[in-house]
């Protein structure tokens, strides 16, 4: 689950990294009285969006009165926002946050990643703060500096000086970089935290360290150790087919095509998108009902992909293992029934007590059309999208 | 022969008095497993299908001689209960649990380095020598005794590429699944090395997916000529977009790594046989084997 740059923020400030004096908005009169409240001549409002290259799309604008951030944000608020990382529909912008603008100085890049390899958490520092740290790869490779931690032993202040100093940061500054890096790596290990990025990391005219944005993104595992972050997932952020899905408990991405999958096992449903690809169509979605779905799970799934506008046909794809294949049958028979399915729905069974679940399917008269092979499916799934165009 | 169990081996379950632990232990236990007890923190003394249920596991190591553990515990208690295996000295511990916090896995991780225990999982459907013992969730049916190894990072894709196999006459010596999170215990590579040592294995399918390097790493390892047998490779997720977790904990591509294109592209270079089409695993194996065949035999002859 990710952040967005004010949650991850308070998180910041609460344990002691200094942060831009800010408010959130989400009307232009709020983002006015924001401005008089911050009380400083320049006032920066950004974009809430959970997707980054923000700067670049128009997301941040600066204001110098309070009429200017109270125009500004009524450009912002309701837009969608398109940016390098959004895809071409865009999130929808509903909350600014409205801060003090930063004389900075210098930009520095700092991060806490596992390494999934080295089996790790690794910091990564630069000194060329504010650009994609991909694109600082690329471009400048001398500039970034890797530390690794030991897990349980934890980030030692050695380890964050010899940080400091590979980025040049020398005297009475080292010292406040180290104090910023130990208590971001406080946040990393309490918060179950995948990365915990502040970027960029300004160091101001006044010789201090702000972190001007952050990004962070919890572990999905661990939210039941962290109830008080969970409860700030807002299901506005989520697709409501992703979010629908996230509750019936079915790993959903929607995807860009129009042939809805339903496939158990995460393995088993990319394979499925591949074939769908390889055979000239577009699947709408991954769907992984789980390798242990029961009839439940199946009918909740079918449920996601028939309310999804965009779904022309549907492919299920099933390996029955511990999941037989007449228990499923019976899943879908009931869910179509339910439901009312009207796009063509292939199906492709194999495993345990397939034979049965098939003949469950075939007696039920329910308009589908059966497989043999995933190949099949997939070539099936996309002429029926054909013939019925 | 086979790798890490054969019917000898002596398997305790923790987490047996769940729900899953049970039902699996039944399973176990029918495909001829030598499941020999459980071990449930509370419930020793009681008993579930006929097995013996122990506190902790040294005291059911120690009462039944098991060499290997299977892990059912629910996720919180899952990177605890591997710690307590591996200090029981469990040899071999398959974890099926999914779910588990990456963090507790990092922890686990290094308590593991230099241990003389192997850790195959989590988030896996375990490890099956078929015709001899099962420690996993795999339905057993649709394996048969041979010599193909196969090793794979994911559930049902696997038993899809096995019962292909089979169908295609062709028996596996063991299959492995590795499983699907960014942190797991027993890699390709690993499993590479135990199956070019192993004589029975003629032949390896590997089945990976997007996120990591594990593949590129066991295309390094082959390259090196460490690993001389043939070997197959499907790769799922060419498809799949960049930033999002496909089910799978493990299977993201960030920053532009771990894509299938690029694994596809390093394992070929390693002269791995790469099968894009995932519905023809079983009859793209046994072509390329009968062609390796041809091969070996015309190399007989020109030597002899």
């Amino acid at each position: 689950m990710r952040l967005h740059e004010y949650q991850a923020k308070e998180i910041l400030r609460k344990t002691g990294i200094p942060v831009p004096n800010g408010f959130l908005a989400s009307t232009p009169g709020e983002a006015g009285a924001a401005y008089e409240n911050i009380g400083s001549h320049i006032a920066v409002l950004k974009s809430q969006v959970l997707a980054g290259g923000r700067g670049k799309a128009g997301g941040i604008k600066t204001a110098h009165s309070a009429e200017e951030a109270q125009f500004a944000a009524s450009q912002m608020l309701g837009r969608r926002l398109v940016t390098s990382q959004s895809g071409p529909e865009g999130v929808h912008v509903r909350r600014l946050l409205v801060e003090e603008g930063v004389a900075v100085e210098n930009e520095y890049y700092v991060a806490i990643t596992i390494d999934r390899e080295k089996k790790k958490p690794v910091v990564i520092a630069s000194s060329s703060g504010g650009m994609e740290i991909e694109e600082t790869a690329r471009r400048f490779p001398e500039k970034i500096v890797r530390e690794y931690i030991e897990p349980v032993f934890g980030l030692q202040p050695y380890q964050a000086r010899k940080i400091a100093y590979g980025l040049g940061i020398r005297g009475n500054l080292a010292q406040l970089f180290v104090d910023v890096l130990l208590k971001l790596h406080i946040i990393f290990l309490v918060s179950d935290l995948e990365i915990a990025e502040i970027n960029p990391l300004a160091k101001t005219e006044e010789d201090r360290f702000v972190a001007l944005d952050s990004k962070m993104k919890i572990d999905d595992s661990a939210l039941f150790r962290h109830e008080d972050i969970g409860k700030l997932a807002d299901p506005l952020d989520m697709d409501p087919h992703e979010y629908e899905a996230r509750k019936a408990g079915v790993n959903y991405i929607k995807l860009k095509g129009n042939i809805g999958c339903m496939v158990n096992g995460a393995g088993l449903a990319m394979a499925t998108m591949d074939l769908i690809k390889s055979a000239g169509g577009e699947p709408a979605n991954f769907l992984d009902a789980g390798g242990g779905a029961d009839a439940e799970h199946i009918k909740k799934a079918l449920e996601v992909l028939a309310s999804d506008q965009r779904v022309e046909a549907i492919l299920v794809n099933i390996f029955g293992g511990i999941l037989r294949c007449d228990v499923l049958a019976e899943g879908i028979v009931r869910a179509a029934r339910e439901l009312n399915i009207t796009v063509p729905v292939v199906v492709r069974l194999e495993g345990t007590n397939k034979a049965q679940g098939e003949k469950i399917l075939r007696d039920s008269r329910l308009p589908l059309h059966f497989a043999a092979t995933m190949r099949e499916a997939g070539e099936m799934a996309v002429r029926s999208i054909r013939s019925n165009a | 022969m086979s790798i890490l169990i054969d019917k000898t081996t002596k398997v305790i379950v923790q987490g047996l008095t769940g729900r899953e632990g049970s039902f699996h232990a039944e399973q176990m236990l029918s495909y001829g497993t030598r499941v020999v007890g459980g071990v449930t923190p509370g419930k020793g003394g009681k008993e579930v299908q006929g097995l013996p249920v122990f506190d902790s596991v040294v005291e059911a190591a120690k009462e039944t001689g098991a060499g290997a553990s299977v892990i059912f515990v629910p996720a919180v208690h899952a990177s605890d209960a591997i710690l307590e295996a591996a200090d029981a000295g469990i040899g071999l511990i398959v974890c099926i649990t999914e779910g588990i916090p990456v963090h507790d896995m990092l922890v686990v991780a290094r308590a593991l380095e230099g241990s003389q225990s192997r850790l195959i999982g989590p988030n896996c459907p375990g490890v099956i020598t078929p015709g001899e013992a099962k420690i996993g969730i795999m339905p057993g049916y649709i394996h048969a005794k041979g010599n193909i190894g196969v090793i794979s990072r994911s559930g049902t894709l696997t038993y899809e590429a096995v019962f292909q196999l089979t169908a295609a006459g062709l028996g596996q010596s063991t299959c492995i699944g590795i499983g699907g999170d960014p942190l797991i215990g027993t890699d390709f590579t690993d499993c590479l090395g135990m199956f070019e040592d192993d004589p029975e294995t003629t032949a390896v399918l590997m089945i990976g997916e997007i996120g990591g390097a594990a593949e590129e790493r066991a295309a390094e390892f082959i390259k090196s000529g460490a690993f001389n047998k043939p070997a197959f490779a499907h790769i799922a997720g060419l498809t799949a977009p960049e930033g999002r977790r496909m089910g799978h904990a493990g299977a993201i591509i960030s920053g532009g790594t771990g894509t299938a294109g690029k694994k596809v592209e390093t394992l070929a270079d390693a002269g791995v046989k790469i099968i894009t089409d995932p519905s023809a695993i079983g009859e793209t194996v046994s072509a390329g084997l009968s062609v390796e065949r041809k091969r070996v035999t015309a190399r007989r002859k020109a030597a002899n």
